[in-house]
């Protein structure tokens, strides 16, 4: 018959329709602005209508969601930072469209280089958050960023991020990414103890020859 | 079409008979530069070569042709990747002409999918392709000067020839290039422009080029008129521009316009490194960012000779399936809104690719500029929860539920709706031989009933391990497009639930040791994949470089124009409308 398809295509209107509200009685009127119901709404077992009431009700982002990378610096109980960043200079050559601008010190004496930054600049206009930079980093000291809330009113100066504005505290990265976090010290702390084993059979070995000499003369 | 004929096996590569090599005898010989495979064909003979290539050996689909500046040999090489439609690895020909004057002819007649192709390379190296119906610049517009692929054309703020910047470290000072290239400065006029006596040019040789001749006006009086539907237009998905001839409001001819979102996505491409390239090709169709990514792999791991772990190839082979997905949902979605069933389809289709983009945003780190594959595996391995739930988990609920019933829905929606039968069913008819010779790829061919998917016709990744059937239509028309799309989103979910079966639990993602700046042996080689829209081609030159020598997208959106105003033809202005919207184009990826 003429017109059934139209029907049948109607009849999954009226289902969505209908599911919407099922879903608002089964929140019981508490369907927006709950964590719990955003989770519901917005995973497989959800039905009904799954928009996010945006700015009041934000999606969790998962912890690998990148947009625009930050520099980490570990914080002393003196107060003092030391910098993760050693101007190796990785990230500003793996960066797809060079954003990346870095300085490197170097000893007012000797003019050697230091293995730190004096300045750091990214451009976020143009940064394309594909996040080679956190990836290639060999040192955990540039990661990407969650907050993607940077709309600002000036589009030149302020789009150009110095090093305190990339600053920030390691404490900050483990809570965005505590299971990133948890598995890089991991590895690195077994580097570390690869690192102390190596130099303790290195010692051991200096001893044993130099016990050898000795003995021998 | 039967069960034998749907899966024809893939038969070994004919070589060009010798005979036929013997018949041309110095005018063909074999490519025998360090990695490069092929046939250098001679300029006199390259059209002979290719019509006995199309009708003795059945190579008739050409599927990229492209233009390499080799700058200090001064010479241009036109290369050619032609397939059968059988199955079966690429016939690689190639043709080479002087930098100074370069004129080939036109191989329009013999593959008339040449003609954007040739095109383009008339407009990026300024090859002039005699015999070309119709040779303007595609991309840039008239008047441009320059032709920006070759190896001396410059960009405005170019800073150097390839990337990474010596600016940037140690000594590395930010400077805006709008602060140091003032505005009105940052430009540069050729030798002969006369700035004070310059008329823009208006589109009078596009408008004369246009068949206007209307057959009607016995019953009614009509007026032939030329309408611009675009660049800025609801209907073209992006910005794109179709110049149509009108007979009262039936089409008699249609040619369409681009270039508006070009930016020369092959010219950065060569500045780059070769890593530095794979977030780009995620803007290329950026709706299917995954499935770029490993075509570009591909074709750059073809020339590394490295070898994916398996469990790397499953969580491609899984990325790139739920793609698919995600993309026809989106192309029926739009579809309709194009047929003005305003946005109620569309979300309904992509409600279910949402919960696709949250699986590659808590792996990949972003939703739709994925940046997922690496030569050799994988960026990372799947995260172990997802929204508060086991990961595998999520994705077994939605390829093993969730998708299968939004697929099923979306068919009880629209296949049997008589308003959509009418408007899409012998519609912008495509027949099979015409979409094989305009090189048509992807749910446009096989709605055409040609059942041509690499998938199966060249198998990549583990594609041959796969259960799944090449999905095909007869008629070529729009609603075979739409069912083709659904028949494909299923046998999809089919693939995904297998990849989810047996995918390697514990196991390598990548081969070797990441490494930021690779350096890529010297040699060509040309990947491709079975992109959601069609074929995507890259065809990589390296020179032993970290950068490529030469970085070309065969892009499906893009080639699949072609026979758009074939299409058209004869329907009327909304039909257009929807033609279009079932070509099923990404403006990103048509300009590049």
């Amino acid at each position: 018959m003429y017109g059934t398809g139209i029907l049948r295509g109607m009849g999954v209107t009226i289902k969505h329709l209908i599911d919407s509200f099922v879903d608002d009685l089964s929140f019981l009127g508490q369907r927006y602005y709950s964590d719990d119901a955003l989770n519901v709404r917005q995973g497989t077992k959800g039905r009904g209508v799954f928009t996010v009431q945006y700015p009041e009700e934000k999606l969790p982002v998962p912890e690998r969601f990148r947009f625009i990378p930050f520099l980490l610096y570990d914080e002393h109980e003196d107060g003092s930072r030391t910098d993760r960043c050693t101007s190796c200079g990785i990230c500003a050559k793996v960066c797809p469209p060079q954003c990346i601008w870095i300085e490197r010190s170097s000893d007012p004496d000797t003019g050697r280089p230091i293995p730190e930054p004096t300045r750091f600049f990214i451009d976020i206009d143009i940064c394309m958050n594909c996040g080679y930079c956190a990836e290639y980093c060999p040192f955990d000291a540039i990661k990407m960023d969650h907050d993607y809330e940077l709309a600002s009113y000036d589009r030149t100066e302020a789009h150009i991020f110095d090093k305190d504005r990339l600053d920030k505290p390691v404490e900050y990265y483990a809570s965005i990414c505590p299971t990133d976090y948890a598995s890089e010290e991991q590895a690195r702390a077994e580097e570390e103890a690869k690192k102390a084993a190596r130099k303790a059979a290195a010692a051991e070995k200096k001893r044993i020859a130099a016990e050898k000499k000795a003995s021998l003369s | 079409m039967s069960e034998e004929e749907r899966n024809v096996v893939a038969p070994e590569q004919v070589p060009v008979a010798d005979s036929i090599v013997a018949r041309f005898g110095n005018a063909l010989r074999t490519d025998d530069r360090d990695g490069y495979e092929g046939y250098v064909v001679s300029v006199e003979s390259l059209k002979d070569v290719a019509t006995v290539l199309r009708d003795e050996l059945g190579y008739d689909y050409l599927s990229s042709v492209t233009g390499v500046d080799y700058f200090d040999e001064g010479k241009i090489e036109v290369v050619y990747h032609a397939y059968q439609t059988s199955g079966g690895p690429a016939l690689n020909f190639k043709v080479q002409v002087d930098r100074e004057n370069p004129i080939l002819p036109s191989l329009v007649s013999v593959y008339p999918g040449a003609d954007f192709q040739e095109r383009e390379i008339f407009d990026m190296y300024g090859v002039s392709f005699e015999g070309h119906p119709n040779l303007r610049r595609i991309l840039m517009w008239d008047g441009f000067a320059g032709h920006p692929l070759r190896k001396d054309w410059q960009e405005a703020y170019f800073e150097e020839e390839n990337k990474p910047f010596d600016s940037r470290w140690p000594g590395g000072d930010v400077k805006r290039s709008e602060a140091e290239n003032r505005f009105g400065k940052n430009v540069s006029y050729p030798d002969e422009f006369d700035i004070d006596n310059w008329a823009p040019e208006d589109d009078s040789s596009l408008y004369a080029g246009l068949n206007k001749s209307g057959s009607n006006g016995k019953k009614l009086k009509t007026d032939s008129l030329v309408v611009n539907m675009g660049p800025q237009h609801p209907s073209t998905h992006g910005v794109f521009r179709m110049v149509v001839a009108l007979d009262g409001e039936t089409i008699t001819d249609l040619q369409p316009v681009m270039g508006y979102l070009h930016r020369n996505h092959e010219k950065i491409g060569e500045r780059n490194t070769f890593l530095q390239n794979m977030p780009y090709t995620d803007r290329l169709d950026y709706l299917s960012s995954m499935s770029n990514n490993l075509g570009y792999s591909l074709a750059v791991e073809k020339l590394m000779g490295v070898d994916v772990p398996e469990r790397a190839e499953y969580l491609r082979v899984l990325m790139a399936e739920l793609t698919r997905v995600s993309n026809h949902m989106w192309a029926i979605g739009f579809l309709l809104n194009d047929l003005g069933a305003f946005q109620t389809p569309a979300l309904y289709a992509i409600r279910a690719r949402e919960l696709i983009l949250d699986i590659f945003e808590a792996t990949a780190g972003s939703r739709m500029m994925c940046n997922y594959m690496r030569f050799g595996g994988v960026a990372r391995d799947l995260p172990d929860t997802l929204r508060d739930e086991n990961t595998v988990d999520f994705i077994g609920d939605l390829v093993n539920e969730r998708l299968p019933a939004a697929i099923d829905e979306l068919d009880r929606f629209l296949t049997g709706n008589e308003i959509v039968r009418s408007r899409c069913i012998g519609v912008g008819v495509l027949p099979a031989d015409k979409a094989i010779a305009y090189s048509t790829a992807g749910p446009l061919l096989r709605a055409s009933g040609v059942p041509y998917d690499l998938r199966r016709a060249e198998p990549y990744s583990i594609y041959d391990r796969l259960d799944f059937e090449v999905c095909t239509r007869s008629n070529g028309d729009v609603y075979d497009r739409y069912v083709v799309r659904i028949d494909e989103m299923r046998e999809s979910v089919k693939i995904c639930q297998q990849v989810m079966r047996e995918i390697p639990e514990e196991g390598e993602i990548f081969t070797g040791k990441p490494q930021y700046n690779v350096r890529v042996p010297k040699g060509e080689s040309y990947g491709r994949v079975e992109n959601p829209k069609g074929e995507l081609g890259y065809y990589v030159v390296s020179k032993g470089k970290t950068n490529p020598y030469r970085y070309h997208v065969r892009a499906p959106s893009f080639i699949n124009l072609t026979v758009l105003g074939e299409m058209c033809k004869g329907h009327k202005v909304a039909d257009a409308v929807v033609i279009l919207g079932s070509i099923d184009i990404v403006l990103g990826e048509v300009d590049r």
